[in-house]
């Protein structure tokens, strides 16, 4: 082998160790960095991981959202009219959240079954709903018919 | 009856537009120049008739006409008129005809701008574009068409979405996509290297200046888009590594390869293959970036309204154009003559390693991105995939990236000497780590490992960029009026990467942001100034009511600004909207916001101090100016008094480094 | 020669993935109401609250569940459709006025025309979430039994009316007796 198709293949070499390394890095990044979404059916038919971040989606029951006066913290519940997950939220909300809308949330479930969220995900208009929770109030309208 | 005359319009241009996609070709391969001549003429005619409807539509727009569907859905009478027009492209069916409208323009562009090149090849890539042109026309006339009436008239319109209601929202879609359909150029221009089955390093020079031009509007439309999010969506982020932004960005990751392989096709005429395939790969990126906002198939915040049709009909021009293409590279590119060597300390070396890094990282974008529909498709769930992956997997490549961006720029082609490569580096090197450490350290006393990887990383690039021009500056012998334009895009563009990498690097790693509860009368301090929230109050605006709060934004006691964040509900739509309050500067960025009323006169406000946040969207625009330049140089503009002979390799004779 | 069809490959299969996507994607699947019964619901009517308008109303015949609203610009696009077949006596109509202002909506109706034999007032929307509803214009085929044939998305045309809703209709009365009342 000429030492010039060597060192070629000495190049090759360290890129693709570079590569398995970032793809090894990058495979893991992704396994913990998945997002799942899940239904409050499935939450209550315990579908959904204990202490790992998920989604939950469904629509914001109208009179469930309530705050202590001054208070940073909302209480809502969110339904897919067959099961609903009690949900806590501490930040700020986005435009769109609101009673009778759908509504996707990024969080944890606590010990109660009450579901404690990092992130509330924004709408972009009002007439839009985010297909997974329309697709997940639809599977339980299919259910409650069986 | 003028909506119709914009129909007739688009369809007059569908017409010419099929004559420029099969006659020119059908004369190039027979060797007619009466066909072939039929390419420019038929070009013009297409861009006069597109740029009538489009300006229809906009008439349509400023008269109120809602007897327009799509002006109804998107426009109202007490609409500011800058946003009427703005309108336009708001949604899927004008935004298509704004493609259309831009591909005829780029199209025109190319007739204007070819005459010096040989009739066959001309003619050949007049005639891809034309066949690009035909397909997204057919797809606007049979799917989406912007002039179709409602019947009876609406009274009033529906409003545009409050949240497109914004200056960089005017010009955020224009310029991305003269970005996203000018690499339709560089695509028509492989496509005819391979029908020719031959491609000379003329050839390069003749395809870089467009690749460039449609990559400096790729960079600015980027830039704007990730800017207005930063203001307008109210959360003080830049960057969501959402499905649309990847769309976008990873058609740019694709030209900057391009743009660098194209510089080694041009010099050395090896990289042949992989520039062919980076063309195409470039624009078919473009084309599933359309398909992916507009088909309903991933969900983001960018998508327009979702309809599986439509995304058939994409799939299927996807398939067609970016297929064909292959299937030409597949069987033509192997003809492509690689001739010429270099070692592996080499500016080619280097600049193939760059290539591999950058695509790369947009392969691992694309993956992440698509995942979700494989694992939707294949039934094991709905899932998304969150921007710690994102950030890690395009940190991996970018970190060896950044740092052969230095190299590679010193290196000289065929073979570099290590000792004058290090020689040469030597001051770079020492300055990127002695400011890159001392600097974060210095101004924010605290620092971790990664960040004061990045900003030695942006110093090294910014040092190693401005290297030459700072070396003959103080020779003072005025060598540096010497510097080739195209060096100076170089060097100018890689400065702008630099820049960026400061950027990011500081703002993620210093921003403070936090989500208080405050009622009027509070004061709190962060990063070091000091807040008042004074009151609120209730204003009225020409399509929207609001509440409007007043602070306080003071540094050791001296009052800096007032600022006035406001929560705004549209009138028609009756959509709350957040408009967020930002005190800029290069330095940092002071913003406010509000959140929700929490009862009791409280409010929940997001306060954020962003550090050196402006040096992300500065350094794109430098990298823009960058290209700006290189373009411009004047071995492009001299080719118009040039009568080039075909297929003349012309090899560097002034001893140049680009 | 191989190695230059990789990149045609890569794109075949991520074709034939994005093909297989947009099949999923909701707008395409059918309802999983259909042939279930109806959603059971009772509102107050938009004309008149005093009266409700259900489900149990729907029984006993063909008919069709529009929901509307007039922030829909779909629902006035397809209006003058729904009026033509109101006029001329087809199928009777039903409308749901979806998360909607009652006072515009009652204006609307006056102005462009009614075709409803009734419609329903759902202002907070609980009704159209039980149907499956996530957007307007959405169109329901209810059969005489109160089960849903069928539902079209987007504005109802003539040409839907035909290819879509027409066939469906002959196949469920040659199932089902369907009176002259009913249909032609």
């Amino acid at each position: 082998m000429t030492p010039r198709r060597q060192q070629r293949m000495v190049l090759i070499a360290i890129v693709f160790s570079g590569v398995a390394v970032s793809a090894g890095l990058a495979l893991k990044a992704f396994q913990e960095n998945l997002l799942f979404f899940f239904s409050p059916t499935q939450v209550e038919a315990g579908e959904a991981p204990d202490s790992r971040n998920f989604r939950l989606g469904g629509m914001v029951v109208p009179g469930s959202i309530t705050r202590d006066t001054g208070s940073m913290t909302i209480n809502f519940v969110v339904t897919d009219y067959a099961h609903s997950i009690p949900v806590q939220y501490t930040g700020v909300l986005p435009d769109l959240f609101g009673e009778g809308q759908g509504v996707v949330v990024r969080g944890q479930l606590g010990e109660t079954n009450n579901f404690f969220a990092e992130e509330v995900l924004a709408k972009h208009d009002e007439n839009y709903m985010p297909p997974e929770v329309a697709e997940a109030l639809a599977q339980s309208e299919k259910a409650r018919e069986l | 009856m003028i909506p119709e005359l914009g129909q007739l319009s688009l369809v007059l241009a569908l017409c010419l537009a099929t004559v420029q996609a099969t006659l020119p070709l059908l004369g190039a391969a027979q060797g007619r120049a009466d066909l072939m001549a039929l390419a420019r003429p038929a070009a013009a005619g297409q861009f006069v008739f597109v740029i009538a409807a489009f300006l229809i539509l906009v008439q349509a727009f400023l008269v109120n006409d809602f007897s327009v569907l799509y002006v109804a859905t998107n426009s109202n009478s007490a609409l500011p008129v800058a946003y009427k027009v703005a309108a336009v492209w708001s949604a899927h069916e004008g935004s298509l005809l704004l493609w259309i409208a831009i591909l005829s323009g780029w199209t025109f562009a190319v007739a204007a701008g070819s005459r010096h090149l040989p009739d066959v090849f001309a003619s050949r890539v007049l005639g891809v574009l034309g066949i690009v042109s035909v397909g997204v026309m057919l797809f606007t006339l049979l799917t989406s068409n912007p002039f179709a009436r409602l019947q009876p008239a609406a009274f009033e319109g529906n409003d545009l979405n409050p949240l497109l209601q914004d200056p960089a929202l005017v010009m955020h879609p224009p310029i991305l996509y003269a970005g996203y359909v000018g690499l339709a150029v560089p695509f028509g221009f492989a496509v005819a290297a391979l029908l020719s089955a031959q491609l000379s390093q003329e050839w390069a020079r003749w395809t870089r200046p467009w690749t460039i031009g449609a990559w400096i509007f790729l960079t600015i439309g980027i830039a704007l888009g990730s800017w207005w999010a930063y203001y307008e969506l109210g959360w003080g982020g830049w960057w969501f590594w959402d499905p649309v932004e990847n769309a976008s960005f990873m058609p740019w990751l694709a030209a900057t390869a391009l743009i660098h392989s194209l510089a080694v096709t041009e010099r050395r005429g090896i990289f042949k293959s992989w520039t062919l395939l980076l063309a195409i790969t470039a624009f078919s990126l473009s084309l599933l970036g359309t398909f992916l906002v507009r088909s309903g198939i991933l969900i983001s915040v960018h998508a327009f309204a979702s309809d599986p049709a439509r995304g058939l009909f994409i799939l299927v021009l996807l398939s067609v154009i970016s297929g064909g293409a292959l299937i030409l590279y597949a069987i033509r590119a192997h003809r492509m003559n690689q001739d010429g060597g270099f070692q592996p300390l080499s500016r080619e070396s280097f600049l193939l390693l760059n290539n591999i890094l950058l695509m790369l990282a947009a392969g691992l974008i694309l993956i992440g991105t698509l995942y979700p529909l494989f694992v939707d498709a294949l039934g094991m769930g709905k899932l998304s995939v969150g921007p710690p992956y994102f950030n890690l997997v395009f940190l991996l490549p970018t970190l060896p990236l950044v740092f052969l961006m230095g190299v590679g720029m010193h290196s000289f082609w065929r073979t570099m000497p290590k000792s004058v490569l290090v020689k040469r580096l030597k001051i770079p090197i020492i300055l990127a780590l002695l400011f890159g450490i001392s600097f974060p350290l210095a101004v924010f006393g605290r620092a971790t490992i990664l960040t004061l990887v990045g900003c030695v990383a942006g110093m090294w690039v910014v040092a190693a960029a401005m290297l030459e021009p700072a070396q003959r500056l103080i020779k003072g012998d005025g060598s540096i009026l010497k510097i080739r334009r195209s060096q100076w895009g170089m060097m100018v563009a890689h400065l702008g990467v630099g820049i960026f990498i400061l950027g990011v690097t500081v703002t993620s790693s210093y921003s403070i942001e936090t989500d208080q509860a405050r009622a009027p009368g509070d004061s709190w301090e962060l990063a070091g100034y000091q807040f008042v929230f004074r009151s609120t109050r209730d204003v009225i605006g020409p399509n929207y009511q609001a509440v409007e709060g007043e602070f306080e934004v003071r540094k050791d006691g001296r009052l800096l600004t007032v600022l006035t964040p406001q929560k705004r509900v549209y009138r028609v739509q009756q959509s709350p909207m957040t408009e967020a309050a930002i005190q800029s500067g290069l330095r940092q960025d002071i913003f406010i916001a509000l959140g929700d009323s929490l009862g009791g006169g409280a409010w929940s406000l997001r306060v954020q101090y962003k550090p050196l946040i402006r040096f992300i969207w500065l350094g794109a625009l430098i990298m823009a100016l960058g290209g700006i330049l290189a373009a411009s140089d004047i071995r492009y503009r001299r080719q118009k008094q040039n009568q080039s002979q075909s297929s003349h390799d012309i090899d560097g004779s002034v001893a140049e480094i680009i | 020669m191989s190695r230059y069809l990789i990149p045609l490959m890569i794109l075949g299969v991520l074709a034939i993935f994005f093909a297989r996507g947009l099949t999923l994607n909701p707008g395409y699947v059918p309802s999983p109401l259909i042939g279930k019964e109806a959603p059971s619901f009772k509102l107050p009517r938009l004309k008149d609250p005093s009266l409700t308008l259900g489900s149990e109303d729907m029984l006993g015949k063909l008919s069709l569940l529009n929901v509307w609203a007039t922030w829909c610009v779909g629902c006035r696009q397809e209006h003058q459709y729904l009026n033509e077949l109101a006029q001329n006596n087809v199928i009777p109509i039903y409308g749901l006025n979806w998360k909607d202002d009652r006072v515009a909506a009652v204006n609307w109706l006056n102005t462009l025309g009614d075709p409803y034999v009734a419609s329903a007032f759902d202002g907070d929307g609980r009704v159209a979430i039980d149907w499956g509803v996530y957007g307007a214009p959405e169109t329901f085929l209810i059969g005489q039994d109160g089960s849903v044939i069928y539902k079209h998305i987007a504005p109802l045309t003539n040409e839907i009316w035909e290819m879509e809703f027409l066939p469906l209709i002959q196949k469920h009365c040659q199932k089902f007796s369907c009176s002259s009342g009913d249909l032609e």
